[in-house]
């Protein structure tokens, strides 16, 4: 940023060495060496388990567990990904995982965005009250409630005939239960975004004789688009990654979800002295495929709420 | 930062009377699209918080029924003062979270620093940085206990090769604190790299160039101006780290299952729950972890407190 400044004083000044250095082009080039060093070992130091697991899952058992390790397969075989998909309760997963964060992202949405209008459109006593509320529950350690949880779901009076109903060992526990993390979340984020539209438009539409749950449905949730699907893709990575609950509440392998699936995967290939790790990392690689996908692709938009959530706090 | 005034939504001109009328209407309405909100915290956060208390106070089994659960006062805190394993839980959890943090913040702001220069594909390199947090943390636990494996593990291959230990290791058994922290060190500074990256774009660039017009070189430019106005990024970015380690489950879980010994705090906790069934005794070991989070913040707002004044 100063070769600007550095340039007019060398047309004055003897032009000493190091500068000779930085106009060449070779010589910036050197210059700039260590610092794609660094960026090289920073992009390799992120990627390399990723290689790894791939390159694990395409080599076959036979060259899997020999040593020396090869870092690059001789023979790639899909056998590894096939045997994962075989796995009935690992397809399950998916599909299990796929319903529960589809609906807490839902729920949270269509809840969170009716309060963060509330919050970011309207003046009235105890809505800072509220806001931090949401706050004070975007930081509460999940762990602190397990106990309850535990108790709510393996169904209790709530008082007298009023009974909650069974939830353990159904996706339904686990959809409850990740509301406790996505919502404070999507109301605090959704209600950056409805605070930041100018008030013209709003304005407008009351002139024109339109009811607030219209401006709400047709004018301002269309603005906040982009933040719905922000807020909703990290509501929808949370619940998928979600693990100390899933493990707790669901017992049957059927109701697995990926996580757990992960977590308690034993594949067919191995033999009863070796752990499958061939067929672990296939899945493991299977269901991070989307999420790299999504984060490539959204990672302008998962920024933004990311520190919308977090920097203005 | 409720000090921001919203402008109210409705036409601001009329009699007085007709807007106060209006006001009443529109609070109305906001409280009532509150509604669903609320009703969800508080039966899915602050009615269980509640009952956790509650149940800290009952000898409450999983098996209910077989014996009635009574109220048994301060007895599971007693037993818990006791408790040596909980205490080991402790201590090793605040080491993870003294080593992570540290290391994940040191880690972070070298990478932030790199990365913020212009460079063409500072892009994909936020993204690729992005990558690691997206995933489960059970998947990145999984993949590295497979690198971390005694003999065809690749971190031993490295290594060994690169003479960095005479021969293979087993971290697991050997050096569990390590192979945890590994895993949550990588998946998470590059996040944290990100939150201070965007601290970092915010300072605007006047600052510098007007730094180096007087000659500042770029270590002082970076003790006097990066990281002071960087302040608010990092205190917020260690905070929630903080917070995040010291409710670690996922790593510990998988690594090592429920052995005794390398056990975090919410690893015991939840296997006191749900493996074993006391849910009374494990209610107050969740409020004993509340409450040890809650010290934490505490002690993080007095020093913020302090040193602004």
């Amino acid at each position: 940023m100063s070769t600007a400044a550095e340039a007019t004083r060398a047309t004055v000044r003897p032009v000493s060495r190091s500068v000779r250095l930085r106009r060449s082009p070779l010589g910036r080039a050197l210059l700039r060496l260590p610092f794609w060093l660094l960026i090289v070992a920073i992009a390799v130091y992120a990627l390399f388990p990723f290689y790894w697991a791939l390159r694990s899952a395409i080599t076959p058992d036979s060259e899997l567990f020999t040593t020396p390790i090869t870092y690059f397969p001789s023979h790639p075989t899909w056998a590894h990904f096939h045997d994962a998909l075989s796995q009935s309760y690992f397809r399950r997963a998916l599909l299990n995982s796929t319903i529960v964060a589809g609906s807490v992202t839902a729920l949270s949405l269509a809840v969170g965005s009716l309060a963060a209008y509330a919050l970011g459109r309207f003046r009235f006593r105890g809505k800072s009250f509220v806001l931090y509320l949401m706050l004070s529950m975007t930081i509460f350690p999940q762990i602190a409630i397990l106990g309850a949880l535990y108790t709510m779901i393996s169904g209790f009076h709530i008082v007298g005939p009023v009974h909650f109903p069974k939830l353990y060992d159904s996706l339904f526990a686990l959809i409850f239960s990740y509301l406790i993390f996505t919502l404070p979340f999507t109301i605090w984020v959704l209600t950056s975004f409805m605070r930041a539209l100018p008030a013209d438009l709003e304005e407008a539409a009351y002139v024109d004789g339109a009811t607030p749950l219209q401006v709400f449905w047709k004018v301002l949730l269309p603005l906040i688009a982009p933040g719905l699907v922000t807020t909703g893709l990290l509501a929808f990575i949370a619940a998928w990654n979600e693990y100390l609950y899933a493990v707790s509440f669901i017992q049957s392998p059927s109701h697995y979800t990926v996580p757990v699936a992960i977590a308690t995967f034993s594949g067919s290939s191995g033999n009863a002295f070796q752990f499958p790790w061939g067929t672990v990392m296939a899945a493991t690689i299977i269901v991070t495929l989307p999420l790299i996908a999504a984060t490539l692709l959204l990672q302008r938009r998962i920024l933004a709420g990311l520190t919308a959530g977090a920097v203005k706090g | 930062m409720s000090s921001v005034a919203t402008p109210a939504p409705v036409p601001r001109r009329g009699r007085r009377r007709r807007r106060t009328k209006l006001q009443r209407r529109q609070t109305r309405f906001a409280w009532l699209l509150l509604v669903p909100a609320l009703a969800v915290v508080a039966f899915v956060a602050i009615y269980p918080l509640g009952r956790t208390v509650y149940q800290s106070f009952t000898d409450q089994e999983f098996l209910a029924g077989i014996t009635p659960t009574k109220w048994v006062g301060l007895d599971n805190y007693h037993q818990l003062i006791h408790d040596t394993i909980f205490r080991d839980t402790v201590v090793l959890t605040i080491k993870f979270t003294a080593i992570t943090v540290s290391i994940e913040f040191l880690l972070g702001l070298t990478i932030a620093l790199v990365v913020n220069s212009h460079f063409k594909g500072r892009g994909i390199m936020r993204a690729i940085m992005l990558v690691p947090w997206a995933i489960p943390t059970v998947v990145a636990a999984k993949m590295w206990l497979w690198m971390l494996d005694d003999t065809y593990g690749v971190i031993n291959d490295l290594f060994v090769r690169t003479h960095l230990i005479s021969h293979n290791q087993s971290w697991i058994v050997q050096h569990p604190l390590v192979a945890v922290s590994a895993v949550d060190i990588w998946k998470t500074a590059p996040f944290v790299a990100l939150l201070l990256l965007a601290g970092m774009q915010v300072i605007p660039n006047d600052l510098y160039e007007a730094a180096s017009v007087d000659g500042a070189n770029q270590l002082q430019q970076f003790w006097r101006i990066t990281l002071p106005l960087l302040r608010p990024a990092i205190l917020v970015a260690l905070i929630f780290r903080t917070l995040d380690a010291l409710r670690v489950f996922d790593v510990f879980q998988v690594f090592f299952g429920y052995r005794l010994g390398s056990q975090s705090m919410a690893v015991y906790n939840q296997s006191v729950i749900t493996q074993d069934g006391h849910v009374g005794y494990g209610s107050a070991v969740s409020v004993a972890i509340f409450l040890i989070i809650s010290l934490f913040v505490v002690i993080y707002v007095t020093v913020v407190r302090v040193s602004d004044e």
